[in-house]
This record gives structure tokens, C-alpha cells and sequence, in this order.
């Protein structure tokens, strides 16, 4: 789970990590009674990323020019998320800056501290162009972080002296936060100077989804699209995409390769929904339900393959609940005759070869 | 033959009065695997499916005997199951359970490693090995005995490949799915290594998907150091970056990850990847 910056910038706090004054508004109106030194920045509270491009950042000279600004950045619409909420700050003079990350280093199988002496850009471009650019300390599960990584790091990314302890104590806040709130992504971009001292002045923390159930007073914060959502709730994995052709299958990598089989026919996927692994009856009714709702599909794939997924269940769903949208069905694997049975019975048709499926659907939707 | 189990495993089902521990316990009984014991704390002194329950791991080896896990124990209690199992040394442990956190799947695995366990998942379906033993919630009739080893990051994806083989006459030495976590333990190149010492195994079949960089990593090995026959899938060419997939490590970030990039390098490295699930039997086929 995403948090807004300055939802991460109140933890950095906590753990003494420098920010710039600020504070948080919802309406133009609430910057009248506000204690901050102009100029100021006024920063969108989106999600995404992105958001200086798309001119959800502006400074402000004085009260008036910060109402009108304000009132241009709410309610914005940032890549298909509405700026809800600003947080203004202190406008300061930016010297050099940093980066400085923990994350998840899957190859490694540990958490891993990025630092940079070329921040306030994309770190993904800095790896790519001149990864000498980038310091990386891989942290032992059973040694844990310490202040001499930071020292090290620090010395690598040229800092001396009085800034490079205050690096190395940030750091170890910021690995602190890493291990403490369970993050997958913990970033400062950029770790400016200013006035001689070290200011994170952007933050990103993204907590670890499957860890949110051991953290009290978490914001609860959601990307998702209102059908993402509805699924979500019923524990169901839908992820929509830009074509006509709905999917519903079992299991992540079976759902990609049906995805990439439509596509390998000609079809366009429009959304994909994946019933998991058990699927019951009523899963699949709602699944049904959930994807037919996005507007303009020409057609249904449903590609089951029967693990602990009975296909006597999902043919129940299918016959009970005929989709009003052409539909092409393929089912094998566990209680497969059954499936078939009841399918037959309500007169539909079920595949078992799934390429021949696939061709049929683009087909269908072709047709529309 | 075969890697990580044969007919000398005796496992152990940790969360074996869950309701997936004791469906999936009696499944890998009807496949033929030696499920020896159970755990689950406080309800020791009770039986599942006549195999008896304890309540730690030490009292099910020293009366059992077990030295593999299968581990069904829910996400909060997952790490703590799987340390035990570690510590009591049994080997493989197999975390079918999903939704562990990642900081807890990385104390797991980097203790695994020092101890010198093998750990398979977490959240995946697990191993098996025709005619020898299942550990996990593989479907039991896919199979058939065989001279192909396939290594997968996906469960269903795996059994649709796995019953493409068997259709085709093909039957399998091992088939293995590593889990969809961004984090697991057994690496495609680990398993990949064992495929190519196993005398039983005369061609390979790996399946990848987005995400990661393990399949790049194991093309490298391969092009180095395996003789036998490899060939190849990824699931994931359309799959939009920076999108959650369904499995918590199939995203594309920035550059990384690509299903063209896994594609590429695997091609590079001679292995022979086909563009649909079904074609993986006709090819293997072709180069045995």
C-alpha cells in the first residue's frame, strides 16, 4: 500500500528524519489561517507517479497567489487520480541532492540501501545511463543495518564531515522504517542541501500489502478502480486493461498466458479477472458480474483449469447465470465431466483445447 | 530419480487440521506420498486421515521419522511454522501459503540458507515427482512418469503444461512450481542445476513469467554449464507496467522485468522459447 507524501513525511518525523514545515489543506480557503513563511510549494496528494510533469507542483509568492494556485490543483486530474488534498510547504533553496532508498532486492533475497549523488531525477534512469552513478549495501537478515553502512555509503557518495553523520543518521532512521512498518519501498528523492544541512524534501513509502495486518492506524489508502475495488472486496485479483475481450481464469500465471493468447490471435484484452485457487460458485458469479460491467466488451473468455478449482462449480455458475455478452467457455481438470454435463445441459458449449478457445473468442469479438 | 523428493521422503503436513492442510493431506495420501505426520499446536495426540497430529515438529521426527514439510499454516503464523520445520532440519520445506509478508519470507530464506534446507514457495503448488511422491496441491492425475524436469513460477500454468506432456506421451521426472512471490527460496538456477545432474531427466522445461530477473539469471547458468535440451515459456508478453499481475512479483518495473527481455536472453543463451503454452510438449518432443 502507496501512502501520500505527507502521510510519509508525519513517520519520517517521528524518526527525527529533517522535512521542511508544512501542512495539509482539502479547500483554497483553508491557507488563510496558515503559519508558513512565503513563498511556498504547493504539492498534489496523488498516488501516481509523475505529478510535477503534470503540474500538480507550484510555488506561490504570497497568500493570494497561493488561493489562486490552490484552486487550479484541487480536483485535478492527475493520470485518472483526482488531487484531493495539497500539502503546502516552505519553498526552500535547493543546493545539491540525493537519493537515498531502501528496498527488496529479490535476486538477492535481502533488503537493499540505494543511495546516489545524483538525485531529484528517475533513479531507474540514473541505473540505466551510469549505474557507477548509484552505491548499493545489501544488509545481512541476521547482521541488520547499522551506522557504518550509512558512513560507508556516504563516504562513496562523496559526503565529508558534518553531512556525512547527518546522511549516515538518516539512513539509519530511514532503515529503522524499512524493517519497523514492514516496507517494501522506503525513498527520499530528492535529499536535498539546504542551508548547509541535509532536508528529505520528497518521500515515498510503500508498505508491504500482505503486511498491513500488524499495523495499527495505517491510512487506508486505494489506486484502485471502482470495479477493482468491488473485487478486491470479495478477494478476487482484477486488474483492468484498454480492449474488448474480458477474461476470468484460475491462477496468476494461467490468467498472463490467457491474456497473451488473445493477444497472440489478434483480440484485445479488455480486463482480466482471476478466481484463484478454489474458486466456489458464488466467486465465480461475482467474477462474471465484474467484468461484463466495464463498458464496450464484445466478449468472454472463461479459461479454467481444475486444480483445487472444481469445474462443476464454475459450470454451475456459468448455467445458472448465462452472460448476455458472446462467451466462449473452455474447462478441464478436476470433476471436468461433471462441468461438462451441467454445461450441456444449458445447452453451452465448453472447449478443452485452449488455443482453439482463444481463436473462437477473438472471433467473436471480431464479429461485433 | 528425480530432484528434492523420491520414495524415501516422509512428510511432514504442518497445519494438518486446517481445512486445506487435511484436503490436501489426504490428496497427497491418494498419490502415493508417505504423509507421516501432522502438526498442530494443541491438538496434539489426534489423527487426520489415520496420520497422527502432534504438536511441534521435534516430537513428529523423533516418532515419525518425517524429513520433508508441507506447509499450509496461514500467512500470520507461516514464518514461525517454517523456522521449525528448519530447524528440525527436514529438507525440502514446501510453503504452499500465500500472502506472507516479504520481510518474513526474507528471515525465511536467508535462514534455510545457512542451515542448508531447501525452501520451495512461499506461495506456490508445491513438487512432485510421478510415481515417487507429491508434496503440495498439485492435481494427482496429470502426471506420468518420465524422462522431463519442468521448473515453473506459476501453479495452473504448470498444470497446463504439465498435461500437455502427458497428452503427448511425454511424462515428467519432476515438476516444480517456485512460487509467485517476489521473494521464495528455490531459485529457477538451483532447480535447473539439480535437473542437470539427474540422470532420469534427459530435457528440461522452464516456465517464467514478468517480473524479476531469476529467468535472465537462469538462462546465463544455462548457456554456461547445462548440455541437456532446454526449452522455454514466459507468460506476461501484454501485461502493462507497473500492473500487479495477480502473483505479488509479476510487475514490470521501469525497465526491468520484461517478458521481450526474459524472451531475448533466453534465446541468447539457446534455449528454445515457444510463444504458447501448448506448443512446450510438440518441442520437447522434437529434441529429446
Amino acid at each position: 500500500m502507496k501512502l501520500h507524501e505527507f502521510q510519509a513525511k508525519e513517520i519520517f518525523a517521528k524518526y527525527g528524519i529533517p522535512i521542511q514545515k508544512g501542512t495539509v489543506i482539502e479547500r483554497p480557503e483553508q491557507l488563510d489561517g496558515i503559519t508558513l513563511k512565503y513563498p511556498v510549494a504547493l504539492k498534489a496528494q496523488v498516488l501516481v507517479g509523475g505529478r510535477g510533469k503534470a503540474g500538480g507542483i507550484k510555488l506561490a509568492k504570497d497568500p493570494a497567489e497561493a488561493r489562486e494556485r490552490a484552486k487550479a490543483i484541487l480536483g485535478m486530474d492527475i493520470k485518472g487520480e483526482k488531487v484531493r488534498r495539497l500539502l503546502a510547504v516552505e519553498a526552500v533553496d535547493i543546493g545539491a541532492e540525493y537519493y537515498l532508498a531502501f528496498t527488496v532486492d529479490r535476486a538477492a533475497r535481502r533488503l537493499v540501501s540505494i543511495g546516489s549523488a545524483a538525485g531529484g531525477i528517475d533513479i531507474e534512469e540514473v541505473a540505466r545511463t551510469t549505474p557507477e552513478k548509484i552505491v548499493k549495501v545489501h544488509i545481512d537478515p541476521f547482521a541488520g543495518y547499522h551506522s557504518y553502512h550509512g558512513l560507508e555509503m556516504g563516504r562513496k557518495m562523496g559526503f565529508t564531515g558534518k553531512l556525512l553523520l547527518q546522511y549516515a543518521a538518516i539512513a539509519s532512521s530511514l532503515a529503522r522504517i524499512c524493517d519497523e512498518m514492514d516496507a517494501e519501498l522506503v525513498e527520499i528523492n530528492p535529499l536535498a542541501v539546504v542551508a548547509g544541512s541535509l532536508l528529505a524534501v520528497d518521500a515515498k513509502l510503500i508498505i508491504d500489502d500482505n503486511a498491513v495486518f500488524r499495523h495499527e492506524g495505517l491510512p487506508r489508502n486505494e489506486e484502485l478502480t471502482e470495479l477493482e475495488a468491488m473485487a478486491k472486496a470479495e478477494d478476487l485479483s482484477y486488474v483492468e486493461l484498454d480492449g474488448d475481450v474480458a477474461i476470468i481464469g484460475n491462477g496468476a500465471g494461467l490468467v498472463m498466458s490467457t491474456l497473451d493468447m488473445i493477444a497472440h490471435f489478434g483480440g484485445r484484452p479488455a480486463n482480466f479477472l482471476d478466481v484463484g485457487g478454489g474458486a466456489t460458485t458464488e466467486n465465480m458469479t461475482q467474477a462474471m458480474d465484474i467484468v461484463l460491467r466495464k463498458p464496450g466488451i464484445h466478449a468472454l473468455f472463461i479459461n479454467i483449469f481444475g486444480g483445487i478449482t472444481r469445474c462443476d462449480d464454475i459450470a454451475a455458475a456459468i448455467a445458472a447465470n448465462p452472460p448476455k455478452a458472446p462467451m466462449v467457455v473452455r474447462l478441464t481438470g478436476t470433476n471436468e465431466e461433471e462441468g461438462r454435463a451441467i454445461l450441456q445441459k444449458a445447452g453451452i458449449h465448453a472447449f478443452t483445447d485452449p488455443e482453439a478457445a482463444a481463436r473462437e473468442t477473438v472471433k467473436l469479438a471480431g464479429a461485433r | 530419480m528425480a530432484i528434492l523428493v523420491n520414495e524415501q521422503t516422509r512428510v511432514l503436513v504442518q497445519g494438518i487440521t486446517g481445512y486445506q492442510g487435511e484436503f490436501h493431506g489426504r490428496r497427497m495420501l491418494e498419490f502415493g506420498s508417505k504423509v507421516v505426520a501432522g502438526t498442530s499446536p494443541g491438538k496434539g495426540g489426534g489423527a487426520v486421515a489415520g496420520v497422527p497430529v502432534f504438536d511441534t515438529i521435534a516430537e513428529a521426527v523423533a516418532q515419525t521419522g518425517a524429513n520433508a514439510s508441507c506447509i499450509f499454516v496461514p500467512a500470520r503464523g507461516a514464518k514461525d511454522a517454517a523456522l521449525e520445520a528448519i530447524a528440525s532440519h527436514l529438507d525440502p520445506v514446501v510453503i504452499i501459503t500465500e500472502h506472507i509478508p516479504v520481510h518474513d519470507a526474507i528471515e525465511i530464506v536467508a535462514t534455510a540458507r545457512a542451515a542448508g534446507v531447501h525452501v520451495v514457495g512461499p506461495n506456490g503448488p508445491g513438487l512432485t515427482s510421478p510415481g515417487k511422491c507429491k508434496i503440495g496441491i498439485m492435481p494427482n492425475t496429470l502426471f506420468k512418469p518420465g524422462p522431463v524436469g519442468l521448473v515453473s513460477r506459476s501453479g495452473t500454468l504448470t498444470y497446463e503444461i504439465v498435461a500437455g506432456l502427458t497428452n503427448a506421451g511425454l511424462g515428467q521426472s519432476t515438476a516444480l512450481g517456485l512460487g509467485g512471490d517476489p521473494v521464495v527460496g528455490l531459485t529457477f538456477q538451483e532447480a535447473i542445476e539439480m535437473f542437470a545432474r539427474d540422470p532420469e531427466t534427459k530435457a528440461i522445461v522452464m516456465v517464467g513469467e514478468i517480473g524479476g530477473a531469476a529467468e535472465e539469471e537462469a538462462a546465463r547458468y544455462i548457456q554456461a554449464s547445462v548440455k541437456k535440451p532446454v526449452v522455454g515459456y514466459i507468460a506476461g508478453l501484454t501485461a502493462p507496467p507497473g500492473k500487479r499481475m495477480g502473483h505479488a512479483g509479476a510487475v514490470i518495473s521501469g525497465t526491468e522485468g520484461t517478458a521481450q527481455g526474459k524472451i531475448k536472453a533466453m534465446e541468447a543463451a539457446g534455449i528454445r522459447v515457444v510463444d504458447l503454452p501448448g506448443r512446450v510438449a510438440e518441442t520437447v518432443r522434437g529434441l529429446l
